[in-house]
């Protein structure tokens, strides 16, 4: 057994966390918590939910559904939001292809990851959102690693890097022009160890498809896609059966799967520790290029 | 598991990326398909090893240009504790992202070139590091591979730098030298062969050996009020909870606050943190209070334990960095936010400018982008907050500009005063 596995959640990120959600509460007209239903975002619910117990959560939940989804999160959601009476709008990336906004991608690595951008830009003018909450961490990836807690985005939703504000002590500056919104990372300190140490110190309930399952799957490039009606095979991809989980969970067609048993929380916390490949790294879409996020994160992606 | 945050300076290329890159990946924390894509893009750049300063030069322009422009945070743990850098860029233009960088560490890492010794930019950052009272400073003497790693060029940096760091540093703030040779990773995590005349701590021995005590929870005790829970559920139907991150100090349960600016006083009936009620709450916690008595506060008014009140200040001398093109000039309004409280300021003075490198004294009319001064401001509403020196968490501010609501500025409080004080004409 590793040393770190040992390691406990350093309650301070806790505390830090709570009082950036409630700085939000209190500085913006009209915020929302950005859900994605991964396990990130589920950390965010409970921080929110103990930032202003006993009154409930005082903005709504925002999950952008791509329709690609894991049925599994979606079963997650519409639970945990009857649970803790969560004012939980749901946007769909359909209705945007719909509506002729964005064009379905075609070919073997087609997908609606990108797509759920102009979904996201256009729920934060329908609902007048003046800071989204989001449940990026700092340590997933190098751009990320540069962003501010509160991050400022223009009218169409666009990060500039160069223009960031400075960020001092945890004084956090909200004022904002018309037409901006602020995007806030209240857990851009976590790791992703220090994620699932929380989960496991906390018991929160997380996706089934985080621990080892049975499932098909296909393997291209190297690493093991799920296998589902959305993903476009070539015929010499042949469907197999394996013991998989999901270290991280975005959608069917950008999300590789690890093989593993690990059944429980401790089980996952010891195979990140021993793990060799990083979060992202399972993520097809960062692979794309190097700058890939960063060029995303212009775009306006969460 | 507490954290330790850090923050490096130095100029550009003295070797602050790579020195995180070798503490990362002496520490096992980089995951190897992180590893393998640095590696392949050294080899695309046609260097013959692994350049590890890739690893937090995470921007476009940085890779194109080579430098760092943005403060990057890195993390990683030890069985000891969590760490939590701030890669601060070097370039002069970006000293206000240094500021960022170090204004919430607990340990600031000066790198110094030992082939170039103490630079213009080392005063800067040690001055920095002084005015943001940084409890512990490391001085790492890196690309001792390019001096042979002599003992005489490592000496003579420790005393000029020392000749400078005696005159600014202040009382308790701890200086360290170590010898380093980030690329090939001597004394970052393991100790170096080839310099054995060195006798002292790696640098994350001194690391995992720093003595967190803040001293926070014995200073007066303070909470800003960010927010005032009211569920208006049948089952909390009277609840009225305030809610704060504690600043310094320990709150207990039936201990008499008081609350700013009304002056009204109650009792601590409650420390809630979630589902969970405390007899007490220290320095950083995030809780909510409740009150014995119902009265009127709200955002942006603080809670203190009663005879230990801050005064009402309307006046303030501060240490104010500026962190914007636009200029500060005398006369001119800004928003200052302290805490979560929000007043307008009005720029009454420029005493001085200082030049970091020589400490001398300026006058100056207006505040360039990176300019060090000290402001005296009017304040419309009074503020309740402590000297930076006395109480760290409590006396610093930034400013806010009405016009763009860009941060502007970052303060640090050096004086306090109910009114305009009578000035000591001497005619
Ligand atoms: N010879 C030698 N080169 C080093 C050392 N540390 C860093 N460098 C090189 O110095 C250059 C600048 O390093 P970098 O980490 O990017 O500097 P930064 O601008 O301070 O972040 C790179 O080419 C490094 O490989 C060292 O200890 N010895
Ligand atoms: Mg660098």
């Amino acid at each position: 057994m590793s040393v770190l596995s040992k390691r406990k959640f350093p309650r301070q990120l806790e505390d830090e966390a709570i009082y950036i959600i409630r700085e939000v509460a209190a500085q913006f007209d009209r915020p929302a918590l950005l859900f994605s239903g991964g396990k990130d975002s589920i950390t965010l619910v409970r921080l929110a939910q103990k930032a202003f117990y006993p009154a409930r959560i005082p903005f709504p939940l925002l999950h952008i559904d791509t329709g690609h989804n894991f049925p599994e999160t979606i079963e997650f959601r519409d639970q945990l939001a009857k649970e803790l009476h969560l004012n939980m709008e749901v946007r769909y990336v359909q209705d945007s292809i719909n509506q002729g906004k964005v064009k379905e991608e075609t070919g073997k690595y087609a997908s609606r990851n990108a797509l759920q951008t102009v979904t996201l830009l256009d729920a934060i003018e329908e609902l007048k959102l003046d800071a989204c909450i989001g449940g990026a961490r700092r340590d997933e990836e190098k751009a990320r690693a540069k962003e501010r807690i509160f991050s400022v985005r223009d009218e169409f939703g666009q990060w500039d890097a160069k223009r960031q504000r400075p960020e001092l002590f945890d004084i956090l500056n909200g004022k904002i022009n018309v037409g901006e919104n602020v995007r806030v990372f209240p857990i851009s300190n976590w790791t992703e160890l220090d994620v699932w140490n929380y989960i496991r110190e906390e018991g929160i309930g997380i996706p089934s498809v985080y621990y080892a399952h049975e499932r098909e799957i296909i393997e291209r490039d190297g690493m093991i896609w799920p296998y589902s009606e959305y993903l476009h095979t070539t015929p010499d991809e042949i469907v197999q059966r394996r013991v998989v989980r999901f270290r991280t969970v975005g959608d069917m067609t950008c999300t590789a799967a690890v093989e593993s048993y690990a059944n429980n929380i401790d089980g996952i916390i010891e195979e990140i520790l021993s793990a060799v490949i990083s979060e992202r790294g399972a993520r097809i879409d960062d692979k794309r290029s190097e700058a890939a996020m960063e060029k995303r994160k212009q775009e306006g992606y969460f | 598991m507490d954290i330790l945050r850090l923050n490096t300076a130095g100029s550009v290329d003295d070797g602050k990326s790579t020195l995180i890159g070798r503490l990362l990946f002496d520490t096992q924390s980089i995951p190897q398909d992180k590893l393998e894509a640095i590696a392949a893009s050294s080899q695309r750049k046609g260097l013959d090893f692994v350049d590890l300063s890739l690893l937090t030069d995470g921007l476009i322009a940085e890779r194109e240009q080579g430098i760092t422009i943005d403060v990057a945070h890195v993390y990683f743990s030890t069985p000891t504790r969590k760490y939590i850098i701030a890669d601060s860029p070097g370039h002069v233009e970006y000293t206000r992202n240094m500021v960022t960088g170090a204004s919430t560490a607990q340990v600031s890492i000066i790198l110094i070139d030992s082939r170039h010794g103490v630079v213009e930019q080392t005063y800067r950052h040690f001055f920095i590091s002084t005015l943001l009272r940084i409890p512990k400073v490391l001085v790492c003497v890196n690309k001792m591979d390019l001096v042979n790693f002599s003992q005489d060029v490592f000496s003579n940096i420790v005393s000029d730098f020392y000749a400078f760091a005696e005159k600014i540093k202040f009382e308790g703030q701890i200086i360290d030298f170590i010898p380093v040779c980030s690329l090939h990773g001597d004394n970052i995590a393991k100790g170096s062969d080839r310099m054995p005349w060195y006798e002292g701590k790696t640098l994350l021995q001194e690391l995992e050996t720093t003595n967190l005590k803040e001293n926070n929870d014995e200073l007066p005790a303070r909470m800003p009020v960010q927010y005032v829970v009211r569920p208006r559920t049948d089952e909390f139907h009277d609840y009225r909870g305030y809610a704060g991150k504690i600043s310094s100090g320990i709150f207990k349960v039936g201990d008499t606050v008081t609350a700013l600016p009304s002056e009204q006083t109650s009792v601590i009936k409650k420390i809630q943190k979630f589902e969970s009620s405390l007899d007490e709450a220290h320095s950083k916690e995030s809780v909510t209070l409740l009150l014995t008595d119902d009265i009127d506060i709200s955002r942006g008014n603080m809670l203190v334990k009663k005879g230990q009140e801050p005064i009402a200040a309307k006046y303030i001398v501060a240490h104010v960095c500026w962190m914007a093109h636009e200029p500060l000039s005398i006369g001119k309004v800004y928003w200052l936010q302290h805490g979560n409280q929000l007043v307008k300021a009005k720029i009454d003075a420029i005493q001085h400018v200082i030049v970091p490198d020589t400490l001398e004294h300026q006058s100056a009319t207006q505040l360039k982008l990176n300019d060090i001064a000290v402001l005296s401001l009017k304040l419309a509403h009074p503020i309740f907050a402590d000297t930076f020196a006395t109480n760290r968490s409590n006396g610093g501010f930034i400013c806010v500009d009405p016009g763009t609501n860009n941060t502007v500025g970052v303060g640090f409080i050096e004086e306090l005063y109910e009114s305009v004080p009578v000035q000591e004409f001497a005619i």
